[in-house]
């Protein structure tokens, strides 16, 4: 399902302009990660893909939806969007009530919502905390919470406001997987996050947002390349990227493999170069 | 600063200890880093450095806890406020609804000890600088981003001149540029002016490039203790859901497929990685 975002300008009630003449188009099965410093816009903008917030000036269509003639209720079909603090979701008293509550808002019938609820608990591993009080869970498992009840509602693009915050180890790898799992399913995948690290591993396409516009929008490894833009969004590039930058390799590694392919590959081109092939 | 003898606490209602035989010893000063997997006991340490943990979530404690000379388990929170700090992982705990601006935020502490208003507005003004706010001091708490609000939190605490400074994930929603200023602050408060700090994190090379010491916990217990250098290539940290930079990841995988000879320190961070590299293409 496409995403049309076109001029799109918002300020706030307190005269903050947050976004300024935003234009962007995602086609359905993208994988799009928003990068810039706090207070950007990224935020603003992926609230703007859900109906949360309505331009001011220009327009936003999800698929053939105008987001100014549809409620939220009605966007929530199309847009799953996780939110950046889990309490500002989280409402019920289980987490398998939590999971249950966007499906039977849409109609869905009782052995469907079950069905939804049981593959995302199992998605994001909360079975064992399935019939437990969301708040009785740390903040991290509550993030995973959220995202678990936006899972189970199906909707063909889902929206994650800074997805790795406050996750160890396994909780990155697991939602790398669900994230690859999205992908593979074709469904959309947009992130905002200041994890550049977890973003060049999962993300084909980065948009570089600084004072509510869009300073750079393309494939994750050319836009990393732009150090100066970068810098200017206050955006520091992934560690294998500035190791590599500094180690002069030609390339940009969005992981461990890449880096080790570049660094294997540069060496064995210089071992060509010398004269006495030593 | 603290010393922590044989503490185990656990929370009303559970049997699991959230932290079990835990013995360590912070000299004044000392950046420590504390890290480990989620549900491993970092927050509880927190909250028990602090006094929220027995006086505010109760629970059986057992063992001994001296913080700035005061005996934890006696000590009622209100005796520490001033001497310790703490940053919450999340914002919205700790901003308090009562304030209009940013600049009536962070000095609600400082009002409430009843600091006279000239020093109020200079430790206020100061707070706010360290932590690249001053420019929001009129807007309300509430029209900031999540990292803004995450800064707001510190700035409160610091401008209470805490000597014991615990922090957890401080910077879990701040960009790039907003993390390195706040471990700058943190590094300078522990170097200058011998603030002690605890800091929990999974910012592994940022915690490797300012933190004096790293402390590992795993289901309660302390299982690692040393310079970071040494504690974040211990080859047990993925068992112990810590992970590793991409720096020492890539070093480790190199040295496993043969790339690189084996045996040469894995690095933490850039600098070490650029040396590593440098050295195995010589």
């Amino acid at each position: 399902m496409r995403i049309l975002v076109t001029d799109v300008a918002f300020r706030y009630p307190n005269g903050v302009q947050a976004l300024a003449g935003v234009s962007l188009a995602i086609t359905g099965g993208e994988a799009v990660a928003v990068i810039g410093e706090n207070g950007a816009g990224k935020t603003t903008l992926a609230r703007h893909l859900n109906g949360l917030l309505r331009p001011q000036q220009g327009r936003v269509l999800i698929g053939d939806w105008d987001t100014r003639e549809h409620t939220v209720a009605q966007l929530a079909r199309r847009v799953g969007y996780v939110f950046q603090n889990p309490d500002d979701q989280l409402f019920e008293r289980t987490v398998r009530r939590e999971l249950a509550f966007g499906p039977r808002n849409l109609g869905r019938r009782q052995d469907e919502i079950e069905a939804a609820v049981a593959q995302a608990l199992a998605w994001l591993d909360l079975e064992d905390v399935a019939d437990s009080h969301p708040y009785d869970l740390s903040l991290s498992q509550r993030r995973l919470v959220a995202l678990a009840a936006v899972l189970a509602m199906e909707t063909p693009i889902v929206v994650l406001d800074e997805p790795t915050t406050g996750q160890d180890a396994a909780g990155m790898a697991l939602l790398g997987r669900v994230i690859e799992d999205l992908k593979a399913a074709g469904r959309t995948v947009i992130t905002i996050s200041h994890d550049i690290d977890f973003v060049a591993e999962h993300f084909p396409r980065l948009v570089v947002m600084a004072a509510g516009r869009i300073l750079a929008d393309g494939p994750t490894d050319r836009v990393l390349a732009q150090t100066g833009l970068l810098a200017q969004a206050q955006v520091e590039p992934p560690q294998l990227v500035r190791l590599a930058t500094a180690l002069d390799l030609p390339g940009i590694p969005s992981t461990v493999d890449a880096f080790l392919a570049l660094w294997a590959r540069t060496r064995a081109q210089a071992g060509r170069e010398r004269p006495d092939g030593v | 600063m603290i010393t922590i003898e044989h503490l185990t606490y656990t929370y009303p209602a559970t049997n699991r200890p959230a932290l079990e035989d835990l013995s360590l010893h912070i000299p004044a000063g000392q950046f420590c880093a504390v890290v480990g997997a989620n549900g491993a006991g970092k927050s509880t340490l927190c909250y028990a450095l602090t006094g929220f943990v027995p006086h505010f979530y109760r629970g059986r404690i057992e063992g001994r806890l001296h913080v700035a000379g005061h005996d934890i388990a006696v000590t009622p929170p209100s005796a520490l406020v001033g001497l310790v700090g703490l940053v919450f992982a999340n914002p919205f705990n700790q901003i308090t609804g009562a304030c209009y601006t940013v600049r009536e935020e962070v000095a609600f502490g400082l009002e409430n000890l009843g600091v006279p208003p000239a020093e109020m507005e200079q430790r206020v003004a100061r707070a706010l600088a360290l932590t690249g706010l001053t420019d929001l001091a009129d807007r309300s708490p509430f029209a900031l981003s999540g990292g803004q609000q995450q800064r707001l939190a510190l700035a409160a605490v610091l401008a209470m001149q805490p000597r014991v400074l615990v922090l957890d994930e401080p910077t879990s929603q701040l960009d790039p540029v907003g993390t390195r200023e706040v471990f700058t602050v943190l590094g300078a408060l522990a170097a200058q002016h011998d603030t002690t700090v605890v800091l929990v994190s999974h910012a592994l090379e940022w915690v490797a490039t300012y933190a004096d010491r790293v402390i590992v916990l795993m289901a309660g217990r302390l299982v690692a203790d040393g310079p970071p250098s040494t504690v974040l290539t211990r080859p047990e940290l993925e068992s112990w859901g810590v992970g590793a930079t991409r720096y020492t990841q890539a070093a480790r995988r190199a040295q496993a497929q043969g790339l690189v000879p084996s045996g040469r320190p894995l690095p933490v961070t850039l600098p070490q990685a650029v040396a590593f590299w440098s050295c195995a293409s010589s």
